[in-house]
């Protein structure tokens, strides 16, 4: 009898590993989801409060974290077609600048928070309890969850992007084994359309 | 394959027996094989549940009588909270799904495993890991978690007790069923046989299809919850504080959101092994496959929209009181259809009289008391009445013991040969049925009327007018967990020593019961083929 | 067995798909610049809606995808659509 038999007949099925990191995909939207659902409430009932604090976050910074992300997207989409072209050095090169612009990303937020931290603003400060509203607190409280949280899934977007990286310089992701990139990619999409949320709601709030 | 061939093939190694990379334990811990995975989460699912039977009949003991009886309040509960925690998140839910539905689900669409193998071995660990992480709230720390399992804040995050291992053990057992549904959802799209169209499939696929679609779309709204409350614990960020602007009923929504729709995943595979057993033990076509089809995915959907009726006295608005009301009552409809569907095709069958008929018929008869219980529950003036006392208590545990209990105890005894390739002996299952049966009664029915006249639900003591109904209660308790006894015992004499079992002892028509019992490693030699005339139903 | 995959998207409409999502990710700046009052957030959601279906039918590939892909991901987005809204019955009419 052949020992451990399935796992070598088991055939390569793009199509399996799609809809496999699509229903994984869904769970992430359903994750942060119920983040979204919070804030609306909470929004929904401290209107004021929330433009009060949303007043204290760079829309720059947002912005411009939102364009890195919005490019980052494009090149990684764009890796696919070249490793359908078969042209692995302009895909490594596509995957190399989403990953810079995925760190870049990480690092603007760093700054971000630490401008935060520097004005006395984290969660269960001082500062915050004392001198801040409800709806204020709320608001901070709901933006550090829901920005770490989100940050948390770039980490995880880019070491999935450099285990395909990994692969495709290997050669076992290729033009004929493209699902590992495919689903990679459909990855760093999700944590882009999160953030395309994420930045209105708390960044253009006027 | 003539039936000689099968025989002989069972005579050689079989997915029981077979050595492969791993020898022992090991082969049996690092397997990827489905029915492999499937008995180790029977083992590990059996197991907590008999740790959750111990807590519920300490419980049980402390009402004997109104005072303290054995333990103080906190010790009661400490012991309603973990009763729950492990009932809930480590036995129902993964349930059905977990065993049955591993073992079972590639073998019934002609497939040779399901989808990623790999996946399933590693749902299985995080079941193990969420356990330990559960356990070791309870053994370490300041106390026992004492929030009850449904951990609502403020006092979640109040609590001196020792709850973030809990939550954290909890959101671990989260992502396994969520990586269980995934992995079933793909292998049902992508590994059916030829000719396995979605219209030919088991009614037992169709459920776990619904389920697993529950499991993975709502059990991330717990996570997110779960999280929160780790957050709130740790930083105190204040999202359901009310002295810091958040709302504690913020929490029951959100916690409802996935354990509403968690009641369906205990549900809908119990559902799927009834419409397997009776169609077999009938010999008769189910009445209606299209219509308990419709009605699975009817109730896989509606089910997400009406978890407000756990809140009805919280503080929510009279607009979602009503919303929610109504919405209970249309989620019972497609319940109905299937338990009309299930006497339909008992009517003119060839009925042949067998223990897992037995536990069938009764899940029928008990299913149906919880259910209609709900629709009391579910109707805004009467719930007033009945909220948080042992109405409630008793309705959950109609429900869920008595549906999935009662479902998963005739599966066992449906598929025991198939799984184990012996019989069990039928004359002491059948015993065992029975008492665990006139146990069950015993123990729950009191706590309708009892909750009616007003015993409040976990509370360690109570008024000396509710003495008489739980005593009776607590003697119930004892002649069910002597009926559950007789049937562990014997089943698992029966799996080490019982008489060998044919390839398909019940005349049954699903692909299961055209291999060998036990199957062999790859399930089939051959992947079947299913004929544009034949159907998992097809008796003639 | 592999379906739409012998199509390869053409590098120019990631390109032109980029650009539509800046343009509106500065119409959503500007539009919340502007005095709205309560049509803020619903014009911003709005952009934000636009910018996600043109990620997800073309980033994401659902455009050449089967259709029961699609299918599956707007019953999500329905799904989590119809749970806020149940919700805000509760909040709206406290």
């Amino acid at each position: 009898m052949e020992q451990n038999a399935h796992a070598e007949h088991i055939h390569y099925d793009a199509e399996a590993s799609k809809i496999g990191m699509w229903l994984f995909i869904f769970t992430e939207l359903l994750l942060f989801g119920g983040l979204f659902i919070v804030y609306s409430i909470y929004r929904f009932m401290n209107q004021e409060a929330f433009h009060l604090a949303g007043e204290e976050l760079n829309t720059t910074i947002g912005a411009i974290n939102t364009v890195l992300l919005l490019i980052s997207s494009m090149t990684i989409a764009m890796s696919t077609s070249t490793l359908q072209y078969k042209k692995k050095g302009a895909t490594l090169g596509l995957l190399a600048v989403t990953v810079i612009i995925g760190v870049v990303f990480l690092v603007n937020k760093y700054f971000e928070w630490g401008t935060k931290f520097s004005h006395g603003i984290w969660p269960g400060s001082e500062h915050m309890l004392s001198e801040l509203s409800q709806g204020e607190i709320l608001f901070f409280g709901l933006y550090f969850v829901m920005t770490g949280l989100h940050a948390l899934h770039i980490i995880i977007g880019l070491i999935i992007i450099l285990f395909a990286v990994f692969r495709i310089q290997k050669g076992t992701v290729n033009e004929n084994r493209a699902a590992l990139l495919e689903n990679a990619g459909l990855y760093w999409h999700l944590v882009d359309l999160i953030w395309i949320f994420l930045f209105p709601l708390f960044y253009l709030i006027h | 394959m003539n039936k000689m061939q099968k025989e002989h093939a069972a005579n050689e190694a079989n997915y029981l027996t077979y050595q492969g990379k791993h020898k022992g334990l090991l082969g049996w811990i690092l397997s990827t094989d489905h029915k492999r995975i499937g008995l180790l989460y029977l083992y590990s699912i059996m197991t907590m549940f008999f740790v959750g039977v111990l807590l519920g009949l300490a419980m049980k003991f402390e009402l004997l009588a109104p005072g303290k009886t054995i333990m103080n309040p906190q010790t009661y509960n400490a012991t309603f909270t973990v009763h729950g925690v492990i009932m809930i998140f480590m036995v129902v839910v993964p349930g059905l799904p977990a065993v049955f539905g591993n073992f079972l689900l590639p073998i019934m669409i002609g497939a040779k495993d399901v989808a990623f193998p790999k996946l399933n071995l590693l749902s299985w660990w995080l079941y193990v890991l969420g356990v330990f992480l559960v356990l070791s709230a309870v053994l370490f720390g300041n106390g026992v978690p004492d929030t009850g399992w449904t951990f609502y804040a403020p006092y979640s995050f109040k609590t001196g007790t020792n709850l973030l291992p809990a939550i954290f053990g909890a959101f671990v057992l989260g992502f396994s069923s969520i990586l269980t549904g995934l992995n079933f959802l793909v292998t049902i799209h992508r590994l059916r046989c030829p000719g396995m169209t979605w219209t030919k499939l088991p009614l037992f696929v169709w459920t776990l299809y619904g389920t697993a679609w529950i499991q993975l779309l709502a059990t991330p709204v717990i996570g997110i919850t779960m999280v929160l409350i780790a957050l709130e614990r740790i930083f105190g960020v204040g999202i359901f504080d009310p002295a810091l602007g958040g709302d504690p009923i913020l929490y029951q929504h959100l916690f409802w959101i996935y354990s509403h729709p968690a009641v369906y995943i205990m549900i809908l595979p119990a559902m799927g092994a009834i419409s397997e057993i009776i169609p077999t033990f009938s010999q008769k076509q189910i009445f209606g496959y299209k219509a308990i089809i419709a009605s699975t995915m009817a109730i896989a959907f509606v089910g997400y929209l009406v978890w407000g009726h756990h809140m009805f006295t919280a503080g929510m608005s009279g607009t979602a009181q009503y919303y929610f009301s109504l919405l209970t009552f249309v989620v019972a409809i497609p319940s109905a259809i299937k338990v009309f569907n299930w006497i339909s095709t008992m009517y003119k069958g060839s009925i042949n009289v067998q223990t897992p008929l037995y536990w069938a018929a009764s899940f029928i008869f008990v299913f149906l008391i919880g259910g209609l219980s709900g629709l009391v529950l579910g109707a805004l003036a009467a719930n007033v009445h009945v909220h948080d006392t042992a109405f409630v208590v008793a309705h959950f545990h109609y429900i869920v013991f008595g549906g999935t209990g009662f479902a998963f105890m005739g599966a066992i005894h449906f598929w025991f040969p198939k799984i184990f390739g012996r019989m069990y002996d039928k004359a002491w299952a059948n015993a065992g049925w029975l008492v665990f049966f006139i146990g069950f009664l015993t123990l729950y029915t009191p706590m309708f009327y009892l909750g009616m006249m007003g015993m409040p639900r976990r509370y360690y003591d109570y008024l000396e007018e509710f003495h008489g109904g739980n005593i009776l209660s607590t003697f119930g308790s004892w002649i069910m967990v002597t009926g559950l006894v007789i049937i562990v015992i014997n089943l698992v004499r029966s799996a080490r020593k019982g008489p060998v079992a044919e390839m398909d002892p019940w005349h049954s028509k699903t692909l299961e019961w055209t291999v060998s019992s036990p199957p062999p490693v790859e399930n089939f030699d051959e992947i079947p083929v299913i004929a544009e005339d034949d159907g998992p139903y097809n008796y003639k | 067995m592999s379906e739409e995959k012998h199509h390869i998207v053409p590098y120019r409409v990631y390109v032109f798909v980029l650009l539509a999502l800046l343009v509106l990710t500065f119409a959503s700046i500007g539009i919340t610049s502007i005095e709205l009052g309560e049509f803020t957030v619903a014009a911003a959601l709005i952009f934000a809606c636009i910018k996600s279906v043109l990620v997800l039918t073309y980033f994401m590939h659902l455009k050449y995808d089967k259709k029961y892909i699609v299918a599956m991901v707007a019953f999500v987005f329905l799904l989590f659509f119809v749970v806020i809204v149940i919700t805000f019955l509760d909040y709206l009419y406290r």
